[in-house]
């Protein structure tokens, strides 16, 4: 509950922070702080101390769960602004009012996780998207830029309707928003309204989490945004979209769960192909971040799929090293000279440091033992053989995973093995701040692959 | 009147609305086709929300029930307003730089 107040607050702070902020890097600085703040307001909320303690009659739930998880999405964001603000501000004339769009997006994210009402998700997803939309168009002479803003809209304008009509059919058969009524009804009529609905509301959060076959928006949209936007949109947000699917799954549709599991089986495994085939096949890194991020989210979905206790560990586990990683990637991506596999050429030489990070960070998303990535998959995987009689699905799963090696690392081959060129490399030297940043996420992410329990998991049974 | 006629009827929109959306290539066109969808869910919504207020009626025990996919239909236009302001903006910034609102043009990201 904290987030969201604290993050629409902030968010007005930083938009009126607008008009007196003379110098850009103040805008960082702000921000920065702002994101402390909410850290600290998710941290009380932990430790069940809230600004206010209502659950507005039904329309929020509060569990540990979606507190721990908002925890680490306020981390996250700590190290985004850390490791990206300075980017940020380079987008365009605005810095103040790019920042404020973030922060309203933190706020969208915490009712996406805390909704226990039809009507929050959708406010929740809309205040999710609405605000990258315009964060996507901000490099506004760029007509890359432009075409992802139009594109990310159409899609997400598209698949609200979706969703929409989905949550109306549900409601015909139920008569209520609330997500714990969602038992069959009697009737014949409402059950076939129930079933519509479910499958729109299905395939409408496939769309926003980027689900095959509801994928081809994603490699255009993150492809065309301004990089730290593109961070911010394959880390949280995408995280956010997620963890809200499973609460949805989890919380209103468990009754229906045994005939979801064998549709989102099927999502998984298309997932998990197309994804990582097509991102074995790219030039640019930026794209083949975009698709792997649609093959992480065959992983993601594991957890919508066997909802059950190790899927939720499993999902809180992959949510906060996923985010570590892909902001540390995206954060040194920013910096290079240029996107493709050849711009890593040649980069251990000049910046070893820099080049160690990287590579922890690709190890962590390939699932190699030691990183965060490993016991992320691990937990998942786990969660779906729980579930039982879907042994394939694990097999197609480790199969893939052991594809996105190939490439995850060829990236490490053109850091270490191959010799650095004119275009290659970063475009400045970068600061001591940057690097302390980057080293926190990597290690962070070791703790996390060594004491995935200590770290995480135990503070689910604390509480 | 039964229900089923509003269903079809706000089905038969939200087609319409759908089928734009995939098959016009002018920007606003595609846009006027989500609002549309949008509508579309808003009728069914309002329907859905007699039809369980008159099933209680039955019952003298209506109430309030149904007020809030009422108010939920409030929320979609809210957020429709805020999606149109953000949406044509984004279709103005387009205008500018390409003069025209033709998706088609939208192929640079495609490699």
């Amino acid at each position: 509950m904290n987030l969201i107040l604290l993050a629409a607050v902030w968010g007005i702070v930083m938009m009126l922070s607008g008009l007196f902020i003379k110098k850009k890097e103040n805008a960082v600085q702000l921000a920065f702080l702002g994101s402390l703040i909410l850290a600290g307001g998710c941290f009380a909320d932990l430790h069940e101390y809230a600004f206010i303690h209502s659950d507005f009659k039904g329309l929020l739930a509060y569990d540990k769960f979606s507190h721990l998880f908002l925890f680490i999405i306020s981390i996250a964001l700590i190290l985004y602004i850390w490791l990206t603000g300075k980017e940020v501000v380079k987008v365009g004339n605005h810095p103040s009012e790019y920042f404020a769009l973030l922060f309203f997006v933190m706020s969208g994210a915490g009712l996406v996780t805390l909704f226990n009402n039809l009507l929050i998700l959708f406010l929740g997803i809309e205040i999710l998207s609405i605000p990258l939309f315009i964060l996507t168009g901000s490099d506004k002479r760029n007509l890359k830029s432009n075409e992802a803003a139009l594109k990310y809209f159409l899609m997400g304008a598209f698949s609200t309707g979706i969703l929409l009509l989905g949550i109306a059919f549900i409601y015909g058969a139920t008569g209520s928003f609330q997500l714990v009524n969602y038992m069959m009804q009697g009737t014949e009529a409402a059950a076939i309204y129930h079933h519509i609905g479910l499958a729109l509301i299905l395939i409408a959060l496939s769309f926003k989490v980027s689900a095959v076959p509801f994928h081809f928006w994603t490699p255009d949209v993150y492809d065309g945004a301004p990089t730290p936007f593109t961070s911010f949109m394959a880390s949280i947000v995408k995280l956010a979209a997620f963890v809200g699917f499973a609460q949805l799954i989890l919380n209103g549709f468990s009754s229906d769960s045994a005939r979801i599991q064998s549709v989102v089986a099927l999502l998984i495994a298309a997932t998990l192909i197309i994804g990582n085939v097509a991102a074995v096949y790219q030039q640019s890194v930026k794209r083949m971040l975009a698709y792997s991020s649609i093959a992480q989210a065959g992983f993601m979905l594991m957890a919508v799929f066997a909802s059950n206790d190790m899927a939720r560990q499993g999902l809180l586990l992959y949510a906060a090293v996923y985010c570590l990683a892909n902001i540390g990637i995206f954060a040194v991506l920013t910096k290079m000279k240029d996107y493709t596999y050849e711009g890593f050429n040649g980069l251990a030489a000049k910046n070893p440091f820099i080049a160690f990070c990287l590579t922890v960070f690709l190890m962590s998303l390939a699932g190699i033992p030691l990183t965060g990535g490993f016991f992320a998959k691990y937990f998942l995987l786990a969660a779906v053989v729980k579930v039982g009689g879907y042994l394939w699905l694990v097999i197609t799963a480790v199969v893939f995973a052991a594809i996105s090696v190939y490439y995850y690392f060829k990236v490490i081959q053109a850091m270490y093995f191959k010799p650095a060129s004119d275009n290659s490399g970063l475009i400045t030297a970068v600061g001591s701040s940057f690097k302390v940043g980057l080293l926190l996420a990597a290690l962070l992410i070791l703790l996390l692959g060594i004491f995935p329990y200590q770290l995480l998991l135990d503070v689910l049974t604390v509480y | 009147m039964p229900i089923h006629y509003y269903i079809v009827l706000a089905l038969a929109l939200f087609s319409i609305g759908v089928t734009g959306v995939l098959t016009r290539r002018n920007a606003i066109i595609i846009f006027m086709c989500v609002e549309l969808m949008l509508n579309a869910v808003n009728l069914l919504l309002v329907a859905f929300s007699k039809m369980h207020a008159a099933k209680l009626a039955a019952f003298d025990m209506a109430g309030n029930v149904g007020a809030e996919a009422q108010i939920f239909v409030f929320f979609i236009m809210v957020v429709a307003a805020a999606e149109v302001s953000v949406g044509l903006a984004i279709i103005v910034m387009m205008y500018r730089n390409i003069h025209s609102v033709d998706v088609n043009f939208l192929n640079r990201l495609k490699h």
